[in-house]
């Protein structure tokens, strides 16, 4: 009950840290999806390449975020930018080189060799067969790499309150710091109503773009 | 149309194709053929340079293959493959025009120009140009596989094993009907297969690989007739005289103007009939022509009376367009050893038996 007033009372608040989140959260998955993407199917081109690339993704991924926070503050700091924002916004897209990178070689990888070889064979060039074939088919499985990474960078936003990148991990800092249960709870809430609500929409998005000839 | 001249491949050290000289006319469909591995289909694929060659010339249309544009040269040659290859992400409709919008053709003509290739393989456009691959049965889906290789009507198409992927009765049918569309638009066809029995139903010249060599270039008949050597008889196996029966038609195995009698005729003038020419039975035939029934030799030297009164019904008779396979099979499925023929309106035209038979194929052995 109290919580409930909480939220009530502070309303325009929470609907300011939710925007903060989004924002740092779409910004660095809109950046992921514009290296990851390309990076992705480049590597389809070499084995020991997309081996190497996975690998380092993979490793980036094992790095606990307030320690890869604490790693950015000092390579940061040299262009006064140490805290806050941006390197909240550089982790994150780290974070989201693994499921987008990941999936996208994977589901270029498996595009059938036939219809490459009818595209190739009816006298497409290969930016025509990507566009026409690969992607289309690869694009549901790129899109679920895509919501894995909108989810993972949700729940790793919470913590860059910490380096001041503000967003709704700021209840649940000062919840713990003071502790608050109404703070706690309210910014636990909505992190994971946020989650819900974005997975939920990219699972639409994902829907509409696929091809009826492809869903199953 | 197409001519290969001492055309060669090689991968590493491995010599895949040797050069191989052969020329396809206009208009021809002409079968690769061979076991695994033997250079057919790397053959054929260095045709619209899907692999370069090492070595050689080929000239489509009497231009060199390797001055144009590897993508401009594969979209004027149509292209099916044995997986179909249709892409599920597209329409039928849409599968069928890849080649005309690469081409940049106005969107009403390619589009009508599907509809128009959908009714020459029977399918009902209304019905599948919004279609999409998954949701066709495979022998649906090679017949889209076949029209969108003719999208851009290009006047050469090659083909690899298309019908490999089917279940025998369909791939029959398939096989009937692409004969039919291709009487029709006489394209020149390179066609990849491993089954003889579909290279001599559908080629008019079939080039018998063996480890990247062409080892016999020539008409399936003649091919069956008189193999090069051992390899090439044991490839089209050792019933390829029964598979000759398939080539020949009846109406040229059989032989014409043959003796009838009338429903009216006495049975002294049928058995007159038979003595002169030999036979045991004679074709009697109604007021217009048609084979109606047979009256056998030692009912007419028995009984008295007229033909209508002591005919029984022929136990089987042939059309004149049919294969010598059929008429063949006719008379062991009756136990008999001679057929009726008749057209397709059921006039009597003549008789083939099985020394007529044996005349028609031993022509050919007869020439050397």
């Amino acid at each position: 009950m109290e919580t409930i007033n909480f939220i009530v009372a502070n309303l325009p608040v929470i609907g300011q840290r939710t925007l903060e989140h989004i924002s740092i959260v779409s910004v660095s998955v809109a950046i992921a999806i514009l290296t990851g993407v390309p990076i992705g199917i480049l590597i389809t081109q070499s084995q020991i390449a997309a081996d190497r690339v996975l690998y380092v993704a993979s490793v980036i991924m094992t790095i606990p975020s307030i320690a890869l926070f604490g790693l950015l503050i000092p390579i940061l700091s040299l262009i006064g930018q140490g805290i806050g924002y941006l390197p909240a916004v550089i982790a994150l897209i780290l974070y989201s080189q693994l499921p987008i990178i990941r999936n996208t070689y994977t589901a270029v990888m498996n595009v059938d060799p036939a219809l490459r070889e009818a595209a190739r064979g009816m006298g497409m060039t290969t930016i025509q067969r990507l566009r026409e074939v690969e992607l289309p088919i690869a694009l549901p499985v790129i899109i679920n790499g895509v919501r894995n990474a909108v989810v993972l960078n949700i729940a790793i936003a919470a913590i860059a309150t910490y380096i001041g990148a503000g967003g709704l991990g700021t209840f649940i800092s000062r919840g713990i710091s003071q502790t608050d249960i109404r703070q706690l709870l309210t910014g636990a809430l909505a992190v994971s109503l946020l989650a819900i609500t974005a997975d939920y929409t990219l699972l639409a998005l994902q829907r509409a773009l696929t091809s009826p000839g492809l869903r199953t | 149309m197409i001519r290969l001249d001492r055309v060669t491949k090689m991968f590493g050290p491995i010599t895949a194709v040797d050069a191989v000289d052969m020329e396809v006319p206009a208009g021809a469909v002409c079968v690769l053929l061979g076991p695994s591995g033997c250079g057919k289909t790397t053959t054929m694929k260095m045709i619209n340079r899907l692999i370069p060659p090492s070595s050689g010339k080929i000239y489509v249309d009497g231009r060199d293959t390797a001055e144009i544009d590897e993508v401009t040269l594969r979209r004027s040659i149509g292209y099916v493959i044995q997986q179909i290859g249709l892409f599920p992400n597209k329409t039928v409709e849409d599968n069928i025009c890849v080649v005309p919008d690469l081409l940049g053709w106005d969107r009403r003509k390619s589009r009508s120009r599907a509809a128009e290739l959908l009714r020459m393989v029977n399918l009902d456009p209304g019905i599948f140009l919004k279609r999409y691959p998954k949701e066709l049965s495979g022998g649906q889906q090679q017949r889209v596989g076949v029209v969108r290789a003719l999208a851009a009507d290009p006047p050469v198409l090659l083909m690899d094993e298309p019908f490999g992927a089917i279940d025998p009765i369909n791939r029959e049918v398939i096989q009937d009907e692409f004969m039919k569309l291709q009487a029709e638009l006489k394209k020149t066809i390179v066609f990849v297969s491993h089954d003889i029995d579909e290279a001599v139903k559908m080629a008019s010249r079939i080039a018998i690989f063996r480890d990247g060599r062409l080892i016999q270039y020539d008409t399936p008949d003649n091919i069956l007739a008189h193999p090069t050597d051992a390899f090439v008889a044991e490839f089209v196996g050792s019933d390829r005289t029964l598979k000759r029966l398939r080539l020949v038609k009846v109406e040229d195995a059989m032989m014409k103007e043959p003796p009838r009698v009338r429903a009216e005729d006495t049975l002294d003038t049928a058995l007159r009939l038979m003595e002169e020419h030999g036979h045991y039975a004679v074709v009697m035939v109604g007021p217009r022509g048609r084979a109606r029934g047979l009256v056998r030799v030692e009912i007419a030297r028995d009984k008295k009376g007229t033909v209508a009164e002591h005919q029984e019904s022929l136990p089987g008779v042939i059309n004149i367009d049919d294969d010598l396979r059929t008429a063949v099979s006719l008379m062991f499925t009756h136990g008999v050893t001679w057929l009726a023929c008749v057209d397709h309106d059921g006039f009597y035209k003549g008789y083939v038996s099985q020394r007529s038979i044996t005349n028609a194929l031993g022509a050919t052995y007869r020439d050397d």
